[in-house]
């Protein structure tokens, strides 16, 4: 039997694929149907205490485990007056340039106190280098129903072991019943 | 040098080390023999300028015939000792992780909130040196933290681990021992006296030297981590005792100073200005040249600027002031010398910006400038008597305090008042009258006269020496008679290092003489200038009325007019000068009343060097390397080109390759002074004073912990005094220009003598009451108001 042309082999390659599957997902119109996996390293988040207090304590972790130098962190003092976080010392500064973050969770495992913690977020483009400094404000977790924005005080007779140990369940007192 | 021949050879012992045999000094510690075979013995409580103490136990060995393990910071080695340390020997190393797992059985492991996180050798030697987990299961001690114990150094007592390096540091070297270890067992902590605070000039050494995070500075808390900071070895600018330090910063900001080693000079150690007063250096800063119009400073930009500095300048030629104040370094000093003699051909040149006399001067030209490195700190050590003359080390020139301390030598001072300073020298007071120490060094007791006619024995004169009329001229005829080496120890940095430079009238580079000719040809050959251009006579006190008067224009670096006695630049002296070019990089005084301002370099933004007291060079490198600002040197370059002069080199390296071509004069040094001691009456009050290490000094602005460690300011009076005017707990001290009211005690002074510290917050000696140091005041019991 004679060859079929190189030209009609190709052409019933392509029609044939007419008729399969579409595995393309559409983006940004079907976005919703494929959401990233769950464990996925997007964007960062600051998270707080059940209280609204801040977790991070400005220690620098993260900045020192990051393989990108990609974070900036000051640290500053707690006062009686103006408090943010549970224990003596804060984050003052927070930044993460992500021109440079490679998203590999370092920063994530170095965090003594989980106050860092990854978001699914992927959707960072932008037109300028300048708002891909994330800065503190921007990371910040949302006040979720029962916190209260810092600065403020600890919870009643509560210390900072109680917000490490998770004792603390809310505004309220210190739940002593509730084992960590 | 035939003493150190002469010395015996040293004693050794042999020893072996994990199988390595190798001969020490008799007397060696097993951890330092250690060392030198490269094994790292971990420690906390060893440091080598303390003495041994075993407190921690983090360093236990194995010797060979001891029952048990040993501390090896305590375990002096002997001859055919056999040591096995954790390199070789289990023993050893599961004592070594056994005291550590101990050591961190309380400690709060709160390392991300803790300042040393990062550089801590408790976090290094539990990596190195301990077990990877605990066994420890119970409640752990709790301690409020943290506690103030000065409004500097925080204690956070949980951290502590008992090594007291803290309070040996503060006993055996600083002498001032407010910190102490308290309680017992796992209560031991350390702790002040409730009514007494831990405010010792040094004690931020402590902080460097505590290996865990139990001290920290409320300077510097929270600031930083290591890996943030980029450190530059610098050279202190506050004094002349010349310590080295590493300057860190972090994004173009000082964060902390450290003291840096350097056992020539400070040792381990500096002291708390030098470490915590940086702040200034931020504030206020002029950012751009300012011109003069119409009555007011306006912006100008640099080639503008220059142009009208160097025209005004030029006009007055060799009718110009140089004024360089005492904190330039010793490249830009040299360049104000050459600016002067080279360029505008004026010898009206002047570093000293404080109480001086034209007696002083002859005395510096003649027996200070130029002169070889001679006495030094190991001389210090090693002088079996020193006299300190107008000359407080602790608030002056603290690390000298800190070796004459060390040496234990015999120090008697000629003082207008004996201090707590000079009983921790164990020194003797030989107490005059305020601006009589001529007198009392002419009249020196026999033993003294004798103690100075040791060999190696050493008289240190501070800069108030200027203050006494006839007082150098003493002090220089005491130092031949008896054979003493002498020393002056100016307060500020950069004053050696402006003599040698020649920044002083009568004196060229080197220590040359301006009046010898041989001296003026070597400098115009260097400088590339006609040799008969340069001045050949000395000027007048550039500050006195009748030079003044005479002068058409000033060239001012940094000086600060309230550091003269008054009424050197009283506004309306300044005003009457024609012309006033200020090079500064703070506003000031001056910078209000001249025609010209250019900005210049801080310490931080150029690399130099400072002249210590000794004569010994300390260099110190540029800590902002992108900086653009540009040193006085260079700055005056731009000028005398501006002028159509070029004479030489104007960047830091070059004047540092002129300085060390020419070197120093080796031929006639010029004529020491010969003036007749003040006498007459001394009746009435006379005003003692010296300015406190810490005070109202412009370059300790912005330091709040700081100067909250501050000694309280108080009038010194003797008791029979305070009890003849009543034993009030407060005087009135009333000068020419005016009072102030201070709270008084009595003290180590003579009965007619009331000591006022120079420029505390409050109470200056020059604009609030107008007097000079030796002048009579009216003292009144309790307050004016």
């Amino acid at each position: 039997m004679a060859e079929l042309p190189q030209a009609v082999r190709g052409f019933w390659v392509t029609f044939r694929t007419m008729f399969k599957k579409v595995v393309t997902e559409q983006y940004p119109e079907d976005a919703a149907k494929f959401p990233p996996k769950p464990r996925f390293h997007g964007r960062h988040q600051l998270n707080r205490w059940s209280d609204g207090l801040e977790k991070c304590v400005g220690c620098e972790l993260c900045a020192w485990a990051c393989p990108a130098d990609a974070i900036l962190v000051e640290g500053a003092s707690n006062t009686e007056e103006e408090r943010f976080s549970p224990g003596e010392r804060y984050g003052r500064v927070y930044q993460i340039n992500y021109t440079r973050c490679i998203f590999c969770g370092l920063c994530i495992e170095a965090c003594p106190t989980r106050a860092l913690t990854m978001t699914n977020v992927f959707e960072l483009a932008d037109n300028n280098r300048a708002d891909l400094i994330f800065e503190k404000k921007d990371l910040l977790a949302p006040m979720l129903p029962g916190m209260v924005a810092p600065p403020h005080a600890m919870v009643e007779g509560s210390t900072e072991q109680d917000y490490y140990a998770n004792r603390i369940k809310g505004p309220g007192p210190v739940d002593q019943g509730v084992n960590p | 040098m035939t003493d150190m021949l002469n010395q015996e050879v040293v004693a050794t012992v042999n020893v072996t080390i994990d199988g390595v045999e190798l001969q020490v000094p008799k007397g060696t510690l097993a951890i330092r023999a250690a060392e030198l075979i490269g094994v790292e013995i971990p420690r906390f409580c060893d440091h080598p300028l303390l003495e041994p103490v075993a407190a921690c136990r983090a360093c236990l060995i194995e010797v060979e015939g001891m029952p048990k393990p040993q501390p090896a910071c305590a375990q002096v080695v002997s001859d055919g000792m056999t040591i096995h340390t954790q390199q070789s020997s289990a023993v050893a190393r599961d004592a070594q992780e056994g005291v550590l797992e101990f050591l961190l059985l309380n400690h709060p492991l709160d390392c991300p909130v803790c300042d040393k996180g990062g550089e801590c050798p408790l976090q290094n030697q539990a990596m190195s040196a301990g077990r990877s987990e605990s066994r420890f299961e119970g409640e752990k001690r709790i301690f409020e933290k943290p506690i103030p114990i000065s409004a500097q150094i925080l204690l956070d007592r949980e951290r502590c681990v008992s090594c007291a390096r803290c309070t040996r540091f503060s006993e055996q070297i600083a002498g001032d021992p407010m910190i102490e270890l308290l309680e017992r067992g796992a209560n031991q902590q350390v702790g002040i006296a409730s009514d007494e605070p831990f405010n010792s000039y040094f004690s931020g050494n402590t902080i460097q030297i505590c290996p865990v995070g139990a001290l920290t500075s409320a300077d510097y808390r929270f600031r930083s981590r290591p890996f943030d900071l980029v450190s530059t070895p610098t050279a202190c600018e506050h004094c002349a005792s010349g310590c080295s330090l590493r300057t860190d910063s972090r994004r173009g900001e000082v964060t902390r100073r450290l003291a840096w080693e350097d056992p020539q000079v400070n040792e381990d150690w500096n002291c708390d200005k030098g470490r915590f007063a940086f702040r200034y250096q931020a504030q206020d800063r002029i950012t751009t040249p300012l011109v003069r119009e119409d009555g007011t400073l306006r912006p100008a930009s640099w080639p503008e600027a220059i142009d009208v500095a160097a025209r005004g300048l030029q006009a007055a030629g060799s009718a110009t002031g140089v004024l360089t104040g005492g904190r330039l370094s010793v490249e830009d000093a040299y360049g104000y010398a050459k600016f002067a003699r080279g360029v505008l051909g004026t010898d009206h040149i002047d570093f000293r910006s404080r109480a001086n006399s034209e007696e002083e001067a002859q005395f510096l030209r003649a027996c200070v400038a130029g002169t070889p490195l001679t006495v030094s700190y190991a001389a210090l050590e090693s002088a079996p008597f020193v006299l300190l003359v107008a000359f407080e080390p602790e608030d002056e020139s603290p690390i000298v305090y800190l070796r004459l301390r060390k040496a234990g030598t015999r120090v008697v001072s000629i003082a207008t008042r004996g201090t707590k300073g000079l009983a921790k020298m164990g020194g003797s007071l030989l107490a005059v009258v305020p601006g009589r120490e001529a007198q009392a060094l002419r009249d020196l007791p026999a033993d003294i006269r004798q103690a100075l006619s040791q060999p190696g024995a050493v008289i240190l004169v501070g800069e108030r020496i200027a203050a006494s009329v006839g007082g150098p001229t003493a002090v220089a005829s005491l130092a031949a008679a008896t054979g003493a080496a002498l020393a002056w120890i100016p307060r500020r940095a950069g004053e050696r290092g402006a003599l040698d430079a020649g920044a002083l009238s009568g004196l060229l580079p080197g220590g040359r003489p301006l009046t010898d000719a041989r001296a003026r040809s070597e400098v115009a050959a260097a400088w590339g200038v006609d040799a008969d251009s340069l001045p050949s006579t000395p000027a007048s006190d550039v500050l006195d009325a009748a030079s003044r008067r005479s002068l058409k224009a000033l060239l001012v670096a940094g000086v600060d007019p309230a550091d003269m006695p008054a009424p050197f630049v009283t506004d309306a002296a300044l005003e009457r000068a024609a012309f006033i070019v200020s090079l500064d990089h703070h506003y000031s005084e001056i910078t209000e009343f001249a025609d010209v301002v250019l900005p210049v370099a801080l310490v931080t933004e150029k690399s130099g060097t400072f002249i210590d007291w000794e004569g010994r060079p300390r260099p110190f490198a540029q800590v902002f390397k992108d900086s653009l600002a540009m040193s006085d040197a260079s700055v005056l370059g731009m000028l005398a080109r501006a002028m159509g002069a070029t004479a030489g080199a104007w960047d830091g390296p070059g004047i540092r390759r002129e300085i060390t071509a020419l070197g120093t004069w080796s031929g006639q040094s010029a004529e020491v002074p010969a003036v007749e001691p003040e006498v007459g009456p001394t009746d009435g009050f006379r005003l003692a004073s010296w300015r406190e290490l810490l005070d109202a000094g412009v370059m300790q602005e912005g330091e709040p912990h700081l100067a909250a460690t501050a000694r309280p300011v108080v009038a010194v009076v003797s008791s029979s005094a305070l009890s003849a005017l009543g034993s009030p707990a407060s005087v009135t001290v009333t000068g020419p220009l005016g009072s102030v009211q201070l709270p008084v005690e009595a003290g180590e002074v003579l009965d007619n003598v009331i000591f006022v510290p120079m420029n505390a917050p409050g109470c200056s000696i020059y604009t609030d009451l107008g007097a000079r140091i030796g002048a009579a005041v009216d003292v009144t019991a309790g307050g004016v108001a």
